[in-house]
């Protein structure tokens, strides 16, 4: 099915490496496709994150290629904000704007960059809320809501731009043990709807239930790209069992 | 009621007598106007460079005129005031066609250019990176950002600080008689040679300083507390 789809994204020998000498990303070959959803584990430093921020160049690579719906992101002529426009991040402190209302926080992109009324929005954003149960939030601060609740609402905020994939960096591990079920339940709805969704993540039950791939990343190389069955199931590398034996005890 | 009689005829010695206080007058109208209009040179082009300068940071172009700001902050802050006036009115505009006022005003509104945009700078950078963060991944641009996200929560840490810098603008440009502007240290210091009496006019516009940066803190700390009652509801 795979070999007649063009991929979302598409990239080539992704290498990442900081001012201070640090190769993070080693040569990263990976194509997520329609319908995808895709968990990302690997160890604290490994470039999990580094790796999402890569993809809508909140990161700059350093060498390879990046195409997003047949576009090479990388190359001078493209506009990275129409990128981006189309590049859902969920990040793990929700970074919600604290001197906006829900609903503000809400319209603001999409009111500057597509131009759409008040009114239409206000619907939309209304409609949203109330799928997530968080309604009668609309007009509250971030700073009055419990975590669970800024990040189910950062969560609409990436989908209030229609974007054809989401990323989220490890979006429950500030989070309240109490809250992490709320917000796994958006991901797993919008995993339902068929949202392609690149999830860099701790939460080992939900990788197995949601998850049509699993991803492995080592000290900056993609070293595992399996489905949940295989990855969790007949694993035969010695460091992620090792590493999802922590998990499991943890 | 000795001494209220000698401070009677000292104030009127240094004050009616001669209308002395027209110099009073007229320097307090010449401190006001520089502080005044070097304020305003000092936040629209401070603001200008603390935005190339994050422009910068944030997105690495702009690098040539990064570095020139910069530099010019570095030179600005590492050398005495006075001096830069100096420069200005026996250097650059040694034509002496210049307005006195105007040379002041474009020299104490360089030098808080410098300040007032480190100012800025700090309050930006005051700013979580995941607040821009966030705003960029949502695809709108580096302005949009910074006026609909940045800004308005810099401004907060910027006030107070903004504030601080324009009393001590308003104290430093008692240095103006240095390039023959008559401010109002200046009126002081006419007045005690002409009346041979140091203690009356000086202590007069030390009051008079001292009036107006009780009232512009006074300002700040208001305008502070109204930001601060907005932030939450
Ligand atoms: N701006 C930076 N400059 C230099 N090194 C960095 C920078 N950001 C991250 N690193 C380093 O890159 C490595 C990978 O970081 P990254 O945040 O991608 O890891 P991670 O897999 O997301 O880890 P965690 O699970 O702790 O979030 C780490 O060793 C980190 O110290
Ligand atoms: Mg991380």
């Amino acid at each position: 099915m795979r070999g007649n789809k063009n991929a979302l994204i598409k990239i080539n020998d992704l290498n990442k490496k900081f001012s201070n000498g640090h190769v993070v990303l080693k040569n990263i070959c990976l194509e997520i496709f329609e319908g995808d959803v895709v968990c990302i584990l690997g160890l604290s430093g490994s470039g999990k994150s580094t790796f999402l921020r890569c993809l809508n160049l909140l990161e700059k690579p350093s060498s390879g290629e990046i195409f997003f719906e047949g576009k090479n992101i990388l190359s001078e002529k493209i506009n990275i904000d129409l990128i981006r426009q189309k590049i859902g991040m969920v990040f793990q402190n929700f970074n919600l704007f604290p001197h906006l209302t829900v609903l503000e926080n809400l319209i603001l992109a999409p009111k500057k960059i597509y131009k759409k009324n008040n009114l239409e929005l206000k619907k939309e954003a209304y409609e949203l809320l109330k799928k997530i149960g968080l309604a009668k939030k609309i007009d509250s601060y971030p700073s009055v809501l419990s975590g669970g609740e800024k990040q189910r609402i950062a969560i609409v905020r990436a989908l209030m731009m229609h974007p054809d994939i989401l990323l989220f960096d490890e979006p429950t591990s500030a989070l309240d043990p109490t809250m992490v079920g709320e917000v796994l339940k958006v991901m797993f709805e919008l995993a339902k709807e068929k949202m392609p969704m690149m999830i860099v993540t701790h939460e080992i039950g939900f990788a197995k239930k949601v998850a049509n791939r699993v991803l492995f990343l080592d000290d900056g190389n993609l070293i595992c790209d399996e489905s949940p069955e295989k990855f969790f199931n007949e694993q035969e590398n010695i460091k992620i069992k090792r590493f999802l034996n922590c998990m499991t005890y943890k | 009621m000795d001494m209220v009689l000698e401070l009677k005829h000292a104030l009127y010695l240094n004050l009616i007598k001669d209308a002395r206080y027209l110099y009073i007058l007229n320097g307090l109208k010449n401190t006001l106007v520089i502080t005044f209009f070097a304020v305003l040179i000092g936040i629209f082009f401070g603001f200008l460079i603390a935005l190339i300068r994050n422009f910068c940071d944030n997105t690495g172009k702009l690098k040539l005129l990064n570095r020139l700001a910069k530099f010019f902050v570095v030179i600005i802050r590492g050398t005495p005031i006075v001096v830069q006036l100096m420069i200005l009115f026996f250097c650059v505009f040694s034509s002496r066609s210049a307005n006195n006022i105007l040379i002041a005003i474009i020299g104490f509104g360089i030098n808080s250019t410098a300040y007032v945009s480190e100012i800025f700078r700090a309050g930006l950078n005051s700013v979580d990176r995941g607040q821009i963060e966030a705003g960029r991944s949502l695809g709108l641009n580096y302005f949009s950002c910074m006026r609909y996200i940045i800004l308005p929560q810099a401004f907060k840490n910027i006030l107070p600080a903004l504030c601080n810098e324009f009393v001590s603008l308003l104290k430093e440009t008692s240095v103006a008689g240095y390039v023959a502007v008559q401010d109002l240290t200046k009126a002081g210091d006419i007045i005690k040679s002409r009346t041979y009496d140091a203690w009356t006019p000086l202590i007069l516009i030390a009051l008079i300083y001292l009036i107006l940066t009780y009232c512009l803190t006074c300002l700040a700390n208001f305008l502070e507390r109204r930001l601060k009652r907005h932030e939450r509801k």
